[in-house]
Order: C-alpha cells, then structure tokens, then sequence
C-alpha cells in the first residue's frame, strides 16, 4: 500500500539500524514524545533491536492517558442524566476515571456514542433537538482544531442543545516540564510529527537553546522512527544541539496556518491538571470567554465531584522513563488491558499496553 | 496511503446504538435498504404476531410463498424428516447484525451462510435449518420480503431446506428492525477433521481469504464513514471449499473453523488453547485487501481482531499447506487463500505473530469490540 509499505522494507531499516549500532559509542537515552511513536516502536521491534546501544523513553503523548480523572468523572456524570447523549472518541471509553469509565457508565444505562470526528456530533446535535448532546474533547493540538471547528459550527447552527468537555492539552509545555526535573534522563528529543504537522517546529527553537538537547521532528512509520533516531545519534555523538525536521513529507517549519488560526480564535492557553504529572502552566486549552456558552461546565450546574484518588498507577514514573512498564508491581497482574488501573495500560497509544501487547520479555 | 476517502456527509446519524426507549425513529432497515420504503408503506404490527388471521396470512403469504419446500408447507408443528444414515451434527446461531443490510450481503443471506458454515468447517453436510423471525413493529413488509426472498436464495445456493420456522412480532424499541435465529442439522461425513486438539508441530495454517472483510463493511456503514470504494463483506458459502478440500485432502486436516467474531485472532486461541502449543504466524503472509487496510490503517485496528463471515482457517498436517492453497485457489469463493503460519512447541505465548521487522510477538485474544483510537 502506497505511502505504508515503502516505509516498512524491512532491507532498508536494518541497514538504518546496522549504521545507528556503528556510529553510538554508547547508549544513548531518547524519549519518543508521541503514543503513537510509542506504539510503532514496540509493534515493529524497534525497541527491543536497539536495546543497548539506544534506550527508548515512552513520554507523555497519549491524549488519553494524561486526561484529568476529574473530566472523565465530569463525563460519566453527564452522560447518565437523563436527556444527555455524551459523545467520544472511542478509545476514551474505557479509561478510568476516578468512579468509573465511560464503559462503565454506558453499562449502567448512560447515553453514550463513539464518533470518528466531532463534526458528527454536531450533526447528531442539529437532527435531535430534542437531546442535549456533550462532545468529551480531548487530545493535543492534533485533534483542537478539528473541535475548534465543530464549535465553530455549533457557533453557525446556534445549536442550544450542544456543549463541550474541553480537555486539550498542548504538548511542549509538558517537554518544558520534564526537563526541568532535576532527575531527567532525557539526552534527545524525537518530537511528535503529528503535532509539528499542525503546530509547526519553529516554537522548539528556543527550547533547543535553553536546555541544550536535540529536538528531532519524527514520523511513525518503523524507517521514520529509525531516521528520527540516528538523526538524534548523530548529534549526540558529534555533541551537538539542533531542531531537524525527518519528518519533511508532511511537516512545514510553520505548521498548518490555517488550522492555528482557528485554535486561537476559539481557545486560551490555560495551566492544566494531568493525569500523573499534576499541573501544568500553559499545558491545556480553554475556551475563549466568547465561546464560553459552549462549555459543558457553565451549562450543567452539576455539583462538582471530588476525585477518589485511589491511583496504585505509577504512569507518571514510565511517562518520566524512570521504569519501564513491566518494572511496575502492577503489571500484567492487578493491571491488564481488561481491568486497568491507570490510562497507559488503556489507549492503544499508551506505553503499558504496547508493552503488555507486543514485548516479548513482558509477557 | 489509500484510495479510502473521507467524503461529506448530508444527513445525521442515526441513534440506534443508543439505548433509547423512545420511538425508535432510525430504524437500522432505513440505512442501505436497497429496496425504496414508501411513507405508508405496509408495516408489521403487533396483531401479525398474534396468532390469528393476520399471523396466518403473514406466514402464508410471505414466508412459505417466499421458502417453500414440502416440509413447510405441510403446516405441522414440528417438520417430519426422512431418516438419514450417519451420525448428525447440529448447530444454532442468532443475528442481530445492524443494519439490516449491508454491502456484500444482508441479515438474510448472513443467516443462512452463518450456520451453514458452522455445518461445514464440524465436517457435516448441511441439510436442513429452522428460521425464527424476531420482528419489530413498524418493519415494512416489503423489507420483509426482500429479507425473505434473500433466505431462499442462499438456501438454494447451499442447497439446505428450511424446514420450519417461528415468528414473534415485539413492540417498537425492543428489537432492532429484525433479529433471525437458525438452527442447522447436517449429516456427518467421514472422514471427520479430528479437530484441534490433534494439532502436532509443524501442523501447517491456511487462510481462504483476505481478512477482516465483514467486520469493516458493516463498521464503514454504520458509522457512515463515507470510503470509496466502499468495503464488501465476505458474508458467503464455504460448503464448496470445504467439500473439495476434504476431498483432495481427506485426513490430511486437522480442523477447519470460519474466523467470524473475534477473527483469526479468536480462532488462534482457541485452537492454541486445545493443544497447548503455540501457533505462529506471519504477518507479512496474511492478506488483507486494500480497503480493509485502510480503514484499520486509519482507525488504529488489527485486521486480524476484525470479523469474517466467509473466510475460514485450516490447520493441516506438515507438507499438506501448498496442496490445500491450490485446491482453495481453483475456487472462486476462496480465490486468494494464502499459508500463514505454523504449529510450534508453546514459546513465549499461546499465539505469536511476525511482523514487519523484529522478533516473534505476542498476539492478544482480542477484549471486546475494538475502540477506535483518538489519533
């Protein structure tokens, strides 16, 4: 398949990992930013072929993952009123909040519907008057601008029977906040391609300068990630600190102008709760004060629920590389894809479940 | 990366998925019926399932003018059947599928394939099925009949009679438009696939077609997901393939199964499972047509979790793969069969597949239905 299998030859990455094992005079500690990278990784073997000569850090880039309980907690609550039809993404279902998941909810009797796009809940919206429909926004600047326009359409229909969960996080503040723990591991960035295709690379600038570490835009495909990986070799050897762009078919230095437009017409940047790392400045997005009449917390006066923080997860310790995920006490035994105990064993873009799925020694 | 493309949409979406125990005004016969449904069109009512005249003229009118065969028009309560020689197999399935039809097929043909096949792959020649109706008020007649009329079909191509039936009318909400139960009766031909429990190493698997095909018809149409060309459903046959192959083959096969709910992944298990070695396969073997690919591609699933519902698994004896390939290979129901993998002592989990690059890996049983990810 076009644009799929000419990234996969396997010829081609085994000459890309026999030059990555001949240039590193040592083992190097990159953190791949991105689930998705995550998950290519692991699928595709990489990471256990380049074990010991480079050690891969699984960050925090799963939308699902780092999504604050209390939102999903907020979800469930809507979604069981009566009259309400919560609508998702579907790998947010079964992640637990901190009474439950969406799953969870529908199991009892909720009202809740997978969509492909949040464009099909204001359609849902428009042809059922009669229902007050939520649309559970979450993910990083990928999927904003995609419910920056469905706001804007509930906007165009005057939709009074729509409103948003908006928890869209941004992802280089989370970077920001990772290196500057005092016990980073981190010594190479391969930065999430996905999110430099909307928001660009020029913003990493200044943060290659700062903390002096390579910043390596990547793709996802199994030779995107070996190419982003000896690029990030190739300047740790030679000691250097640049922003490169591997990920040149899809990724422009300015991004998708079009799409930033209306990420700042609609939102604010705010600071905001993640799951596993606390607070965040400027980590999420909040609606403008004018599209305020679409956020789902002015609109239900729901009372606001405390978080039962029962959390045994230790995302936070993969999420910083400090173990991997099998090091848990909890994986693979009161932790598995069919009773998680935190998001990353969930998402088939989080870190546990790639390794419950696909790492031989895990299993 | 694929010809599948996002077109815009010009209705909404219906809300069957969601509980909803108001009217029920997104009926899954309203997407895809390929027959025009006027606004008076005639429906059926509760009074249809009462027993009376209209139950009578229902049955008469429509489902036996539609099947008929001497077993049913007969009229007993329960079909008399000639004696047959060997030992029987039987089996039972319901289909809820929705929407009611869909590319490649609809619950009709489905329901018939479905429990033929299940006949076949247990070694049986199938003969006989019965057919309960499940209806929900409101569901047009013609539809009824177009459903109907698609039963005879792929009761004739299968050569199976219907020999009797059921029919209950439930109010609206409290089905879907139709469910359909069959349950199937054949006669058991020697030599029988021992089944799978008797896979050896270096046991060899075959699969009679690109997967994951009906899974990723009904998912596009559902969720109305707009991809051209529009993914078919394999819904179909296996009477055929299964006959030559056991007839070229003979105690060559170990078992053979249709890959439906679950797909080849739920199949791997349950056979790894009985035998207590671990099956491997390899991915790069495994077809999988373009659209299929596709969407997964795009969504974030495995192919190999998606459903089938006329594709099927063989597991044969070390060396019989390549002649089990041609036979399949000369049938047009089976037209791109391909081995994929083998038997091997238990490594490192039940089921282990090779993908791309890197090591042998894991194959998990597939957890519920697969959720589309985020991004």
């Amino acid at each position: 398949m076009k644009y799929l299998d000419e990234y996969r030859d396997p010829g081609a990455a085994q000459l890309l990992l026999d030059e990555i094992r001949r240039i590193s005079s040592r083992c190097w500690t990159l953190m791949e930013v991105c689930g998705g990278q995550t998950h290519s990784l692991l699928r595709h073997g990489i990471a256990a072929e380049l074990q010991g000569t480079v050690e891969l850090i699984h960050g925090p880039g799963c939308p699902v993952c780092v999504t604050d309980q209390a939102a999903i907690d907020f979800a469930c609550q809507l979604a069981q009123k009566e009259d309400v039809v919560l609508t998702s993404f579907g790998d947010m279902l079964r992640v637990p909040g901190s009474r439950g998941s969406l799953l969870d909810a529908q199991t009892a009797g909720a009202n809740i519907r997978i969509v492909y796009s949040p464009l099909d809940a204001v359609e849902l919206a428009r042809t059922h008057p009669e229902k007050q429909f939520v649309f559970f926004a979450v993910g990083f600047e990928t999927t904003a601008p995609a419910t920056a326009l469905a706001i804007k359409q509930a906007g165009r229909y005057q939709l009074e029977n729509f409103s948003f969960i908006v928890s869209h996080v941004r992802v280089q503040p989370a970077m920001e906040s990772l290196v500057q723990a005092p016990d980073h591991r981190v010594q190479a960035f391969l930065a999430a391609g996905h999110v430099c295709t909307v928001m660009g690379f020029e913003s990493y600038e200044p943060f290659v300068k700062r903390y002096q570490l390579p910043v390596v835009v990547t793709g996802f495909e199994p030779l995107d990630l070996l190419e982003g990986i000896l690029a990030c070799v190739k300047q740790l050897e030679a000691n250097e600190a640049r922003l490169e762009n591997r990920y040149a078919r899809t990724v422009r230095s300015t991004g998708n102008l079009a799409a930033q437009d209306l990420v700042q017409e609609i939102y604010q940047v705010c600071d905001s709760e993640w799951r596993g790392f606390g607070m965040i400045p400027e980590g999420g997005l909040e609606l403008r004060p004018e599209w305020q009449n679409f956020d789902a917390r002015m609109r239900f006066t729901e009372p606001a629920l405390r978080v039962i923080d029962l959390d045994e997860c230790r995302s936070f310790e993969v999420m910083t590389g400090h173990i991997k995920p099998p090091e848990c006490p909890h994986f693979g035994k009161s932790c598995n894809p069919e009773s998680p105990l935190g998001a990353p064993m969930v998402s088939s873009e989080g870190a546990c479940a790639a390794y419950y799925r696909y790492d031989v020694t895990a299993s | 990366m694929t010809d599948a493309r996002t077109k815009p949409k010009n209705s909404g979406k219906s809300l069957k998925m969601m509980p909803d125990k108001e009217k029920n005004e997104f009926a899954s016969w309203q997407v895809n019926c390929p027959v025009s449904v006027t606004a008076n069109a005639d429906c059926v009512t509760l009074a249809h399932g009462e027993g009376g005249r209209l139950s009578r003229k229902l049955i008469q009118d429509r489902i036996i003018h539609s099947l008929k065969n001497e077993f049913l028009i007969a009229m007993n309560d329960a079909a008399h059947l000639p004696e047959i020689q060997g030992p029987l197999a039987l089996t039972t399935d319901s289909f809820v599928v929705s929407p009611l039809f869909f590319p490649g097929g609809d619950i009709g043909s489905l329901s018939v394939f479905g429990t033929v096949n299940d006949l076949a792959v247990s070694g049986a020649k199938p003969l006989w099925i019965t057919l309960s109706l499940i209806i929900e008020e409101g569901l047009p007649l013609v539809v009824l009949d177009r459903i109907l009329e698609s039963i005879a079909c792929a009761a004739q191509e299968t050569g199976v009679k219907i020999v009797a039936g059921d029919t209950k009318v439930v109010p609206r909400g409290a089905a879907d438009g139709l469910f359909i139960n069959t349950t199937g009766v054949g006669e058991l031909i020697k030599p029988i696939p021992p089944g799978p429990q008797t896979l050896q190493e270096k046991d060899e698997l075959i699969v009679s077609g690109p997967i994951g095909r009906h899974g990723i018809a009904i998912l596009t149409v559902r969720e109305e997901l707009a991809m051209e060309p529009v993914p078919q459903s394999d819904c179909g046959s296996l009477i055929r393939p299964v006959k030559r192959l056991r007839e070229e083959l003979g105690d060559q096969i170990r078992c053979l199964r249709d890959a439906t709910r679950g797909g080849v992944a739920a199949v791997m298990h349950e056979w790894a499972e009985a035998c207590g070695l671990t099956l491997s396969l390899d991915e790069r073997s495994i077809p999988v047509s373009p659209e299929v690919r596709g969407v997964c591609e795009l969504l974030g699933l495995d192919p190999l979790h998606v459903a089938n519902e006329g594709t099927m698994l063989i597991a044969v004896k070390q060396g019989a793969g390549a002649a089990a390939v041609e036979v399949l290979q000369s049938l047009a129901e089976t037209a791109e069969p391909r081995l994929i993998g083998t038997v091997n002592p238990r490594g490192i989990a039940p089921v282990t597949v090779r993908r791309t690059l890197g090591p042998e890996q894991p194959l998990d049983d597939p957890l519920g239905s697969p959720l589309p990810r985020i991004c």
